[in-house]
Formats: structure tokens, sequence, C-alpha cells
């Protein structure tokens, strides 16, 4: 049985009543739009990227405390790192939230309180939309889908 | 707000029939003794789908084991029972409509798929550049999308009926938009997202007037009161098996003769001719110039099945406890702080949509589902009415006649647990 507490732990709340880099960024060289059809979710990233290194990114939308949360924890968890380092990190993140419950995966720091999304596989989406918009963004396409 | 009122066509108990007996209705249903995340399970997602009982059940079962084989083929004894059971069903389901005649009522797979008929059937053999669809701000996208690909096709227009903020369609703006142009009105018996039941008796008489066909999404309504299609005065009527206790993949189109008999087939393939040659090929008589292919048999058995089930309740005091459970439901999530309801008709039923502020209905959701609670949570295939009320979804319980107000005090705890959550 899943454990609602592995869910919603404070960190997750947190992040969710107080979204970190929660604006819009009119300087930014990418940007794009997450869209989670299944619940109408919508996510607009800014990524500033000057050379090959992301000095700034932020977000604005509307969303799940986990959506928002993994928004949140993105921002902060990207910025400051080159383009590719923020790529390895997408592959990194989706394979934890995406491997079995009762599977090990790696620590990835904060970003390993939304590890807990692997009990509630309808909310795997909420926690990846802003990576996979991420994703989008930094390849220059305008829009992300969860599905 | 809720009790029995003229909207809707409540026929009377047959003097067979005992009174509404929630005890033994429940018992009728297994899956509502099973427990979710170890607690019983509160199913309150009964406008999605709603769950079988054991007659239906058993009947799936039998048809199965001992009756199966392809319809209107074979001359031998299995062919026989199947297509038996097969238009046995239909049978059944006329009566159940009051339908006057058995070829009024064409088989689905669903809602949907009757929507769809109707919109490749009627709106493209005899809708043009500059002619009108009318639908309401409360329908289900399946109840948008085929008239706006109708739209693409013929060069036609999508008009929308608004709502007020009850959730009630405007009746005099509805009566505006009728004009010579308009060729269709589609529009819902009840809406799946807010619970409202439409003046469809009145909608209807006044798009005759302007000379229109009428289609009308019965699927909220058929699993809470009877309907009467010739006192409705409809030209279709469409409806879903799996929203009144039986299984998926099978609905009805029941449709006005004159019209079937005038619009080309749907879907070409067996079943659906009379005669085929390379030069020339015949279709067969309504309904089965609509049904082509080996349908959902075992489906159309259960359905029978359903319709069975249901003739055999109290109907006219099952409809009574559930707006007995809809009322109490709306009192206490009123009593929550934070919550507020959308949808407040005059005439509604089985359908209770509200938000909390500060909380995602998504969140709530799995919240309520860790406390066995099954509810939907999003925009509900509806996605006009959630930017009619300027939000992205709701939490809906919706209600079915095994519903009791012990569920509803489950609900609201649950609820009180996810605004601990987010507090």
């Amino acid at each position: 049985m899943s454990d609602l507490s592995d869910l919603y732990q404070e960190v997750i709340l947190d992040h969710n009543r107080r979204p970190r880099n929660f604006r819009a960024l009119e300087s930014a060289t990418h940007r794009a739009e997450g869209y989670n059809p299944l619940c109408g979710d919508r996510l607009n990233l800014y990524v500033q990227v000057d050379g090959d290194v992301i000095t700034d990114v932020a977000f604005q939308g509307t969303g799940c405390a986990i959506s928002k949360a993994s928004a949140s924890l993105m921002t902060d968890a990207v910025k400051g790192h080159t383009v590719g380092e923020a790529r390895e990190l997408f592959e990194r993140f989706h394979h934890v939230v995406t491997t079995p419950p009762d599977q090990p995966v790696e620590d990835l720091g904060k970003l390993s309180v939304l590890a807990g999304v692997r009990e509630f596989p309808v909310r795997v989406k909420c926690a990846s939309l802003a990576w996979h918009t991420l994703k989008a963004a930094l390849a220059r396409e305008q829009r992300a889908s969860t599905e | 707000m809720n009790a029995a009122t003229s909207l809707k066509t409540v026929v009377g108990s047959a003097a067979s029939t005992a009174p509404f007996d929630l005890v033994r209705i429940r018992a009728d249903f297994p899956i509502l003794e099973i427990t979710v995340n170890g607690k019983p399970l509160a199913y309150l997602d009964n406008a999605a789908s709603a769950q079988m009982p054991q007659p239906v059940l058993d009947r799936l079962v039998q048809y199965q084991t001992r009756e199966h084989a392809n319809i209107h083929r074979a001359v031998h004894y299995l062919s026989e029972t199947a297509t038996a059971a097969y238009e046995g069903a239909r049978r059944k389901i006329q009566r159940f409509l009051n339908a006057r005649e058995e070829r009024e009522v064409i088989y689905t797979r669903g809602t949907t798929d009757a929507i769809n008929l109707v919109m490749h059937g009627y709106g493209r053999a005899f809708l043009g550049k500059d002619d009108e669809i009318i639908v309401s701000q409360l329908e289900h996208h399946s109840n948008i999308v085929p008239w706006q690909l109708l739209c693409e096709q013929t060069g036609a227009r999508l008009r929308v009926a608004a709502i007020n903020d009850a959730g009630e369609v405007e009746l005099e703006q509805y009566s505006a938009l009728l004009s010579p142009r308009t060729k269709i009105v589609a529009i819902g018996h009840v809406s799946n997202a807010l619970g409202t039941i439409n003046p469809i008796g009145e909608m209807i008489e006044r798009a005759h007037g302007a000379g229109a066909v009428v289609l009308v999404d019965g699927a909220q309504a058929v699993p809470h009161f009877a309907v009467d299609v010739q006192s409705l005065d409809c030209d279709f009527y469409a409806f879903s098996s799996h929203k009144m206790f039986g299984p998926t993949g099978v609905g009805v189109l029941y449709g006005r003769p004159s019209l079937l008999d005038a619009m080309p087939p749907y879907q070409g393939g067996g079943d659906m001719i009379a005669s085929v040659t390379f030069e020339r090929t015949e279709y067969n008589v309504v309904p089965y110039k609509f049904e082509a292919g080996t349908p959902n048999i075992a489906g159309v058995a259960g359905f029978g099945a359903a319709i069975d089930y249901l003739s055999s309740i109290d109907r006219r005091g099952a409809l009574a406890h559930e707006d007995d459970v809809l009322a109490y439901a709306t009192e206490r999530v009123s009593e929550i702080p934070n919550a507020t309801i959308f949808g407040n008709a005059r005439h509604k039923t089985g359908v209770l949509s509200f938000v909390l502020e500060g909380v995602h209905p998504h969140d709530a959701g799995t919240i309520l589902d860790s406390e066995g609670v099954a509810v939907r949570t999003g925009q509900h295939c509806a996605q006009p009415i959630m930017d009619r009320f300027g939000i992205t979804a709701t939490i809906r319980a919706s209600l079915a006649i095994y519903n009791t107000r012990d569920e509803i005090d489950v609900l609201v705890r649950a609820l009180e647990r996810v605004r601990g959550v987010f507090a």
C-alpha cells in the first residue's frame, strides 16, 4: 500500500506554498509551455542561457502541489549549471521517478523528495511536466506535453 | 433543489415492484464490498462509469459460457441463441425508452459513437455551408468535437447557448440563436460536470419550431430517471450501457425512423448490406444499415440484463434516495470553510462538483483515494465549463442508486484530511 506521507513531504508542501523562481523572465533566451491534458495543468518556463550556462530560470502557471513543487525544485537545481548538465539531470530525474518503487534509485539530493510519486503511478506525469518543458525549451521547441 | 420535478419524466413503479430498499440494492453490487488502501470503498465516480449488479455479471458469464456465436449468420443453435439475446435486448431497450418500434434502436459502441453516427449519417448528408448547429456551454467534449469536425467538413457554423452562474442554460439566449439556418440542436439531458437537468422538452419544442432536428445526449440521464422518447419528441437520443449498470463498449442511438431511413450508412461492412456485387451494393434496412461488422454481442446481452435490473426496482424511490444523498452531500460540503460548489441549478441530479481553495483537485483526489474514496478530479471532459467559471479543474462526487449518506460522511472526513495536509 502506498504511503501518503511519502508523497506530501514537508519539502513539497513548502515549495507548493512558496514556489521558488515563480515569475516571468522577460530576457529569457529559451522558453516553452508545458501542458498536461489529463488535468489541464499549464506551465510557462523561461530559461536564460549565457554561453553554455543556465544563468537564470523561472516559471509561471497553474498546477497541483506535485507539479508546482517539482518545477520549483527544478529551477533551483539547474540554475548555474550548463545546458549539458541540465539535460543529464533530466535523464537521471526521469529514471528515478519511473523506476518501480521496490527497486533502489540514486540519491538526487533535494530532488529525491519526488521519488515518492513512484508509489502513485498516475502522478508521475505531475512530477515530470516541468522537466519535459525544460527539455523542450532547451531544444527550442515551443510546447511540451506529458502525453 | 433536488426534489423529483416535472422535468423528470419518472414513470411510476409497477405494482409488482417492491419499495426501494438501499440495503438490498447494495447487496446486488459485489464490488461495493472491496477495500481500497485498507479502507472500505466509497465509490463516488458513477458519472464516469457505474458498477454492475450481480444479475448483469451472471448474464455475461452465462452468455460467454453457454450461448456465444456470431449473430444473423448461421442456422445453427448457438447462432440463433446469440441472435435471440441480441435482438431480445433491443426489444427491452425499445420498451425502456417507450420507442414505437424496435428498429428505432441502433446499437453503437457508446454515446460518443452514437453522436458520431448522427454527425456522419445526418450531418454530412444534410448540412452545408452557413447552416448552423447549436450546442450548449454545458456539453461534454463528445457533444462538441464531432460538430466541430462537421463544421470543418461542410462549412457549417457552431453556435453556443450560454449558461448562467448557476450552471443553467439561458433559455431566452438559446431561443435567440434559433433561426431557419439552425439544422441541428445537440444538447445534453443532464450535465456530467455539474449535474444540471436541462429543460429539454421546452428546448426540443423551440428547436422544432425553427425546423431543426434535435439530438439529446442522455448518457447522464438514463441512470437516474426514466426517459420517454415519444413524450420528449426528440429526433435522436444517445446513451451508454456502462453508465446505467451495464458493461462498457455498448450504447444506443434512438432515432426517428423517417430520419434513419433517409440517412446513408455510417460504416460499411458485413450485416449492413442486403446484397453486394462489385457494380452495386444494396444496404440492409434500419437498424442493421447502421450496424456494420460483428458487434459487442456479449455487451448487448449484459446491457439487456441491466435494463431488466433497472426495470425491476422502484425507480421513483431510487431517485428520491439519490436526491436525498445529493442534498446531504451539498449541505455537508457547503459547511467546509474553503469549499466552493459549482453548479447550483434548480433542477439537478447525481453530481456535486466543487473546489477547495488552495488545494489542487488532483492532490485532493490522491488523498481521498488513500481513504478509499473514489472521485473524479479534473476537467470532466468539459473544458468550456471550467473556462466559464474561471477554474482549471474540480473535484466531482457523482452518485448512483447505491450510494449512502455514510459514504458522504466518509468523503467529508477525507476532505478534512486534505485540508490538514495543506493547512
